[in-house]
């Protein structure tokens, strides 16, 4: 579709100060276009916890968004360690996070289960030793 | 009532058009247009921080005339607690108090006393549980307006009660009247601040109908009669009646520690302001119990109508702090708190979005992206907006051409030829 707007940002993996540009960056875009507050909130969360995530594990990876007017595509792709157990990872509290991570506040183990209830849809490709990809799909109502 | 009204002016004579104050403007809200810089009303939240950076003080604050004061019978002045931290080796604020009675009020009504009350009432309130926390400061006006125009969702989060200044003018009046017999009308009531919002809060109040204030004086440009006056009086007259709590709203963290909860944040400086409202609205924060947010660094005291170093002045106020008790005023009964509360309900405005329908908006973010990305984003300042970005968006909101960037134009024009009438810093030179 022609006048989708396309969004895409490198996540770095080098810096964790930087860790949340991304999610910043699309929830101004998302006030620009006049989205509903609580929509930009679930896409803000979902985003921002997918885009930690890809710091903390997978020496970071790439954020492609694409908004319809009716609905809104994001897929967040890495080149990581891939999940063993997604069903183990989905769980609240389950964390492989490393310690320096944890004593920043972050490695709770709700990251996951976070991007899953904030967003309409989900789906998580992931491969050992290959890496990850996360589809979210968000409904504008 | 004009909701885009703003206390900021600009003395066109002293403007030079330089590109200082659309850096520094948080909101984005400046542009220089002809030469000058002319605020865009709507985005504009009456921060100061263009009066404080304007290298040419063309940028002012729209205070009374001090002549104002002659139309009441009977005059008030209702000092802010920050002023008590402009002065150097002051130990008992009764100087600076008894200095305005010398100086033609009749009578000074501290606004420290209204902040205790206000701490009362909203210890109230926080107990009550009928605010979603965190409950987040209305005490800086900046910050209100900050809120509506970019983070209308955490409208909700926002303490409802009147500022300390409000509630010190309405109980300022009332006193005045049980003692001399005139009617309100004839009373003038007349706030000493530290900033331009709370002049704004004044003239154009956003949660009451009408502001319990008549007018307001710069601390800036009351100080030099205040301080000559002060160094000739012996014998002040006793009249300081609030404490720790009151006086210590003058600086960042004060009103929030007056609440006496644990899980509190207290944030100053306009930056770190949008930095926690940003993580409050991706609900980061939702272990706090109040949050409050104060637009100038260190609080009132950090006010850009303010006269000294604000982390000077707060350990000033710290200093007068200790010769004080804890507090002075209470209400007299929890039904106070509704004497406290706004007259009207705040609504949220949309200026961030790019035009009313989705699909519109959509259109018009691809083609500023599309510009975005053909701007040579220096953020040079040069074409009138703070960066390549908020030209891009400018543009297609209609209001700026690209034609407005130097860059672009000197790539339309014959390239080399022009190359060596760009500064140097920009030109390509030969490959």
């Amino acid at each position: 579709m022609s006048n989708s707007v396309k969004l895409h940002y490198d996540v770095s993996g080098e810096d964790f100060t930087r860790a949340g540009e991304a999610s910043g960056n699309i929830k101004k875009v998302l006030k620009e276009i006049g989205c509903d507050a609580d929509l930009i909130r679930n896409v803000s969360i979902a985003t921002y916890e997918a885009e930690i995530n890809m710091v903390i594990h997978a020496n970071g990876g790439v954020v492609d968004v694409d908004i319809f007017p009716d609905h809104i595509d994001i897929v967040l792709a890495d080149q990581g360690p891939g999940i063993k157990d997604v069903e183990l990872a989905m769980k609240e509290g389950y964390s492989t996070a490393p310690d320096n991570v944890r004593s920043l506040g972050f490695g709770a183990g709700m990251g996951l289960p976070n991007i899953k209830k904030y967003a309409d849809e989900m789906k998580i490709e992931t491969e050992v030793g290959v890496g990850t990809t996360i589809r979210l799909k968000f409904y504008i109502k | 009532m004009n909701e885009y009204f703003h206390s900021v002016r600009l003395d066109e004579e002293k403007c030079k058009g330089c590109i200082n104050c659309i850096k520094r403007c948080p909101t984005e809200a400046i542009r220089v247009r002809n030469g000058k810089a002319s605020i865009i009303s709507e985005r504009c939240i009456d921060c100061g921080e263009c009066i404080r950076i304007c290298p040419q003080h063309a940028k002012t604050a729209e205070t009374d005339r001090f002549n104002t004061i002659l139309d009441y019978k009977y005059k008030i002045a209702l000092p802010a607690p920050s002023l008590y931290g402009q002065f150097n080796n002051l130990d008992n604020v009764d100087y600076v108090l008894s200095a305005f009675k010398l100086m033609g009020f009749d009578d000074v009504f501290e606004v420290s006393k209204g902040a205790e009350i206000v701490s009362d009432a909203s210890r109230v309130i926080m107990n009550s549980g009928k605010i979603p926390k965190p409950v987040i400061s209305s005490a800086c006006p900046a910050v209100v307006k900050l809120i509506r125009v970019r983070f209308p969702k955490l409208i909700p989060h926002i303490l409802p009660l009147i500022a300390p200044m409000e509630e010190a003018a309405a109980l300022a009046r009332k006193e005045a009247v049980k003692k001399t017999g005139l009617k309100p009308e004839e009373i003038g009531v007349f706030f000493i601040t530290p900033c331009a919002a709370k002049i704004t809060a004044i003239k154009e109040p956003l949660i009451l109908n009408k502001s319990n204030v008549n007018g307001a004086f710069a601390i800036k440009d009351i100080y030099p009669a205040l301080f000559q006056i002060m160094d000739k009086i012996e014998n002040p007259e006793d009249l300081s009646s609030s404490g720790i709590i009151g006086v210590s709203w003058a600086s960042s963290g004060g009103e929030a520690s007056a609440l006496l909860k644990e899980h509190y944040l207290a944030a100053d400086g306009i930056e770190n302001v949008i930095n926690v409202l940003e993580q409050l609205e991706d609900e980061k924060l939702n272990d706090l119990d109040f949050i409050e947010l104060n637009a100038c660094s260190g609080g009132c005291v950090g006010g850009p109508l303010t006269v000294e170093n604000p982390y000077v002045a707060k350990a000033r106020i710290q200093r007068l702090r200790r010769y004080l008790p804890v507090s002075c005023n209470h209400m007299e009964n929890i039904e106070e708190t509704k004497k406290m509360n706004w007259d009207k309900t705040l609504e949220g405005l949309s200026v961030l979005k790019l035009a009313d329908n989705v699909v519109e908006a959509m259109t018009r973010l691809n083609d500023l992206n599309e510009l975005h990305n053909n701007l040579p984003g220096l953020d040079c300042g040069v074409c009138g907006a703070p960066s390549c970005r908020a030209l891009a968006e400018d543009i297609v909101r209609g209001n700026a051409k690209k034609s407005d960037c130097v860059f672009l134009m000197r790539e339309k024009v014959d390239g080399e030829k022009m190359d060596t009438l760009v500064p140097a810093p920009f030109r390509k030179g030969k490959k």
